[in-house]
This record gives structure tokens, sequence and C-alpha cells, in this order.
């Protein structure tokens, strides 16, 4: 009932050549020179600033391949985030500041999570997936904000960055940047060749047809479990980076504001393509970032836009590119 | 736990599940009816409360400020309508969320340019204000008794709209197929109107009657927004009955597990754990009881049918 039209939900981006290969290649070369770019000017302020953006990008395309691909829009992926940041913060807490043992204990929980969750999420349908969603998301909030050992609401100053076979090598900013920048290219590589796979095709089969799929004999349950188990996991990959980035973790990281941001983020970029939720979530907070510069009542002028945007530039960013393309070819 | 106590918290949480019933009986029609996901209906709710101030200190009376705010909310939600919702009916439920929570990105930071950021109060009417003896040794503020009382009452008006009324046949024929209505000659743009300006006003009536007794303050609508989606699903979407009464479950549960959950917790473990373990799990019962009704029934307690 919910996703009557699920063909709509997801425009299924042209797969040129330009927008297949060419705009990723373009979109990771301006991440890695970036940096050069800026050495000129405030430099600490822009690596944060695209740190922080590459950070959610890894989010936003673990969500994208629930959204785009699987037409599972989850409303509490800031959870995992989430998870993943209070892994860096409670191992620092006792004192391990260990890389190496944070990094797979932030992914091992957030995997845990999302199995445990998306069992019982994946039995529901469309709104009501969208609103278990959001429940779990809550459940693990007000469990984050009841920590209180480790901040409580308040939440938890980190020590110091995380340290890499036991060097301060992620204390340097721009050794961050590219190791954050790194870990962006392998899990959207990652993302790419599952959805190219024969996992991803069932995966969207399911989207457009879950009673079609079942019927050739896959088990459209098992596949979407490991789709949000998955997602999840990137989810706290993502966590783990923004916990060292801000080297600060706060249940406002799981807020369900946080996981709507997210979905915006992919929707901005045009859902279904990878590169489109990078593309998103960089608009998204530097747009953000540019009008709160402008004035402190900056949502006032967000707000519309973003309003502005879902009545006239369906198919997000991306999509509105290939449409003003399509236009310009028919001339 | 002593009687008293229980019998106190027994009403507040009646009180916070007529406010929720309140909220939710317009999401669940305009969800039900429409299939359109109203994430803005939560600011709906603020914006009635800061009516209500705002005409309060025009006009110096509650009642002046009631019919104002009221009139108001419902312009308020015909202009909202008109000017965006109506043009994402047709879309997926993907951009109802973007663009309502646009939407309430705007207003939140709206009212907070309008009225600034700090809580506003009123005063509760003069003739209401006061408590009332229930029992021996048990006062009530006599205001939240009108909360409730006026919230079954408009109940009781929802149930003989809809089940009796022309308009509530249409509204709950919609509900089953709104297509099938529309292609039997009925003006399905006009019934949607009817029923999201109906849905603000009472969105908003709940902002007013809360005003007296909690501060005003942008964000207000975020967190009983999400209250109300958490009583809509486990209801059953597009059932009024399913809100009432998954409304009055999520008050009580949410109301008792707070003042109750670190008594209850003391019997199992030490004072301090409990007090530590008590309000994270009073604050996830509701979403616990969530989790459980749609895992054991995935399309909530009521189902609306044809669904």
């Amino acid at each position: 009932m919910a996703n009557a039209a699920p063909a709509a939900l997801a425009p299924a981006p042209a797969r040129s050549f330009y927008a297949g290969r060419v705009l990723p290649a373009l979109l990771f070369a301006a991440f890695a020179l970036a940096p050069l770019a800026a050495a000129a000017g405030a430099e600490s302020y822009v690596l944060a600033m695209l740190t922080r953006v590459m950070v959610f990008a890894i989010a936003a395309i673990a969500l994208d391949l629930l959204v785009g691909y699987g037409a599972l829009v989850s409303f509490g992926h800031a959870a995992f985030i989430g998870l993943g940041a209070y892994a860096v913060g409670i191992l620092s807490a006792h004192g391990v500041g260990e890389a190496l043992l944070a990094l797979p204990l932030a992914l091992a929980a957030a995997a845990v999570f999302a199995f445990a969750t998306g069992a019982v999420c994946l039995r529901t349908r469309g709104v009501y997936f969208i609103m278990i969603t959001l429940a779990f998301g809550q459940m693990a909030y007000f469990t984050a904000s009841s920590l209180a050992p480790y901040g409580g609401d308040d939440g938890l100053t980190i020590a110091a960055r995380n340290t890499l076979f036991g060097m301060p090598l992620l204390r340097s900013n721009r050794f961050f940047y590219y190791f954050v920048l790194a870990w962006l290219l392998a899990s959207y590589l990652f993302c790419r060749a599952l959805v190219h796979s024969r996992f991803g095709r069932v995966l969207r089969g399911a989207r457009e047809n879950r009673g079609r799929m079942a019927t050739l004999g896959f088990d459209v349950y098992r596949f979407q479990l490991a789709a949000y188990t998955i997602a999840g996991t990137i989810g706290g990959l993502s966590g783990f980076l923004l916990a060292n980035a801000t080297e600060f973790v706060s249940p406002a990281y799981m807020s369900w504001q946080r996981s709507g941001e997210l979905i915006v983020m992919v929707l901005l970029g045009g859902m279904g393509s990878l590169h489109g939720a990078i593309i998103g979530t960089a608009a998204y907070l530097l747009l953000e970032e540019w009008l709160a510069g402008i004035t402190e009542h900056w949502k006032v002028i967000f707000g519309p836009l973003l309003v502005l945007i879902v009545l006239f530039a369906r198919g997000g960013l991306v999509g509105a590119a290939a449409e003003l393309k399509r236009r310009l070819a028919r001339g | 736990m002593s009687t008293t106590l229980f019998v106190v918290q027994v009403l507040n949480g009646l009180q916070l599940g007529i406010l929720l019933f309140l909220i939710a009986s317009g999401l669940t029609l305009v969800f039900g009816v429409m299939d359109f996901i109203n994430l803005a209906h939560g600011v709906q709710y603020m914006l009635g409360a800061y009516l209500a101030v705002a005409f309060y200190a025009l006009t110096g009376t509650f009642f002046g400020a009631l019919v104002l705010a009221l009139a108001a909310a419902l312009a308020f939600g015909l202009v909202l309508e008109f000017a965006v919702l109506r043009h994402l009916y047709d879309r997926d439920h993907l951009d109802q969320v973007i663009a309502t929570f646009g939407i309430i990105l705007f207003l939140n930071q709206g009212v907070k340019l309008l009225w600034g950021a700090a809580p506003l109060n009123m005063p509760i009417p003069e003739l209401f204000s006061g408590s009332v003896r229930l029992t021996e040794g048990l006062l009530y503020p006599v205001w939240r008794l009108v909360i409730i009382g006026s919230g079954l009452a408009i109940a009781a008006l929802l149930y003989v709209l809809v089940s009796y009324t022309r308009i509530g046949m249409l509204v709950r024929a919609g509900a089953t197929n709104a297509a099938m209505v529309a292609a039997l000659g009925v003006n399905i743009r006009r019934l949607f109107m009817i029923v999201f300006g109906f849905g603000a006003m009472l969105a908003g009536f709940a902002g007013i009657m809360i005003a007296p007794i909690l501060s005003v303050e942008p964000g207000m609508g975020d967190t009983i927004l999400i209250l109300a989606f958490v009583v809509i699903v486990i209801g059953g979407i597009g059932s009024i009955r399913g809100a009432f009464v998954a409304a009055l479950l999520i008050g009580l549960v949410d109301t008792l597990g707070r003042s109750f959950s670190v008594d209850v917790l003391r019997l199992f473990m030490g004072p301090s754990q409990a007090r530590t373990v008590g309000p994270a799990i009073a604050s996830m019962l509701i979403y616990l009881l969530m989790a459980l009704v749609l895992f054991f029934r995935p399309a909530g307690l009521f189902p609306a049918k044809g669904r």
C-alpha cells in the first residue's frame, strides 16, 4: 500500500559514460586536490569542512544503497553513525586509543545492531518500515543519553584522535583528510561493485516488484537484511571517522533530525546513483555553511529551498543536471 | 508508590494521551485519506500555541485568544495546503517527507525570528485556575481536567462526524480507496482540503489548550510529532478509533513509565543503578511498544479496511 509506485520512487539515472565514470572520477579528483588549493588560504578551516563532508558522504552512500536501490527508506540511519562514534568514545574513556581496535569494534557494533533491528524492521513495508526504523533509532538515542558514565546527554570529549599502529598519524589534519578520503573511495567502490553485482540486481528487482522476485525463487528478505546490515556497518565506519574528526561524541549524533538530514542529502544528490549521494552531502553541508555565514536565521532560507528543490528539481542535482543535458542535446 | 501518586499519574497520562489524540487524529486522516506524510503537522501544534500567546496579549482573554487562534490555525493550514502540499499529493512519500521537513525548518526558525528563542508563557484562564479535590488529599489542577474533557468531547464529535455524516462517509471511503471515490464523481481535492484544514485546526487546538501549562518554544512540535507518528502507526494508519486507543495507550505508558520505572527497577537492582537505567528505559518504552506491535501486527492494531 505505502510505496504503491516503486518505479517512480527512484528514477534510474542514465548510465551514460559521463555519469557513470567521468563524474565520479572528477569528484574524487576534486577531493584529492582540494587541500593543495586550500593551502593558499584558510587551510585548517577548509580541511575540517571537507572532512566533515566526506564523513557524512560515507553514511549517505550507505543510505543510498538502501533508499535508492532497495526502496527501503530507513529513518534511523543516524543510529549507526552514533554507534560507531560511541565505540571510539567509550574505548577512549578507558584509555584505549588505537584505531586498529576502535575501528573493528565500531563496525561490529553497527553490524550487530543493524542485523538485529533489520531482522525486525524488514517484516514491515513502506511507511511502517520508515516508522519502525525511526523507533529503533530513537531507542539508540535514548540509550546513549542515559549512559551517565560516558557523559549522558552532554556527550563525551575524546582526549585525542586514535593512533594508527601506535603512531599519532591521524592527528595531522592533512593526513586525516586523506585517511577519510581513502575510506570514502573504498566505500564508494565497494557499494558500486555491490549494486552492479547479482546481489544488487536482486535488490533492485525487489524494489521494482517484490512478488516477482520471490516467484523467481529469491528469498528477498535475506537479500534485504544483508543490504541493511552492510549499510549499517558502513554507517558505523562513518561514525568512527566522525568521532575522530570532532574528538567528541554526543547523543545528538543519533537524533531523528540527523537521520532526516541524511535522507535529504541522498535525495538532494539524486537517489540511486552513489556519487549523487556524495554530491548531495557536499551540497547540503556547504549550503548550510554558506547560509549560516550570511544570517543566523539561515533555516528560514534553507527550508523553503528544500521545498523548491522537491517541487522543481525531481531526481535531485544529478537528475537536474541530466535533464539539462538532455534539453541542451535536443536543442 | 502511593495510590494518590498513581491516580495523579494516570490522570496526567490521560491528559497526554488526549493531547496526542488531538494531533494524531488529523495526522492519521491526512495520512489515511491522502496517503500523504505530513511532517509539518507538529509545527501546526506549535503554531497554535504561539498564536494563542499572541492573541492573548492582544485580546486579554483566553476565549478571545482561543477563537482567533483557531481561525488563524485553520487559515494557515489552508494556505499551506494551497501553496505547497497539494502539489505533492501525487509524489512519493520521500518527496513529501523532504518538503515538509523543509517547512518544519522554516517555521521553527520563523517563530524564533518573530517571537524570539526564549520560551513564552500564558496564564491559565481564571475560571479554570486552581485545583479540584478528587478524594481525600488528592488535588488536581482544573485546567488539566478541562483538557481531558474537551479532548473527549472532540473525540465524540469526530466519531459522530465520521460515522454518521456524508462527509464522514466520504472520508472513510477515501481512507479505503481514494481512487475509487474520485472515480465515483466525488471532488477528492476538495475533500482533501477539508480534511487537511480540519486536521490543522485540531493540531492548533491542542497547541492552544497546552499553552497555559507548557512553555511555548520553537521546536516544541518536533517531539510531539514523533509521538503522534508512533500513535498512528500503532493504531493503524487511517483509523480514528485506532488513533484514540493508541493515543491513550501511549500517553499512559509514557507517563507511568517515567514516574515509576526507577521504583520498579529497584526491585531487581541497586538503587544507583536503577536511577541510571530507569529514565532510559522509560524513554524507550513507547518505541519498544511500537516495535512489538509492528512485529506481531505489521499494519497496526486497527488497520483501515482494504489496506
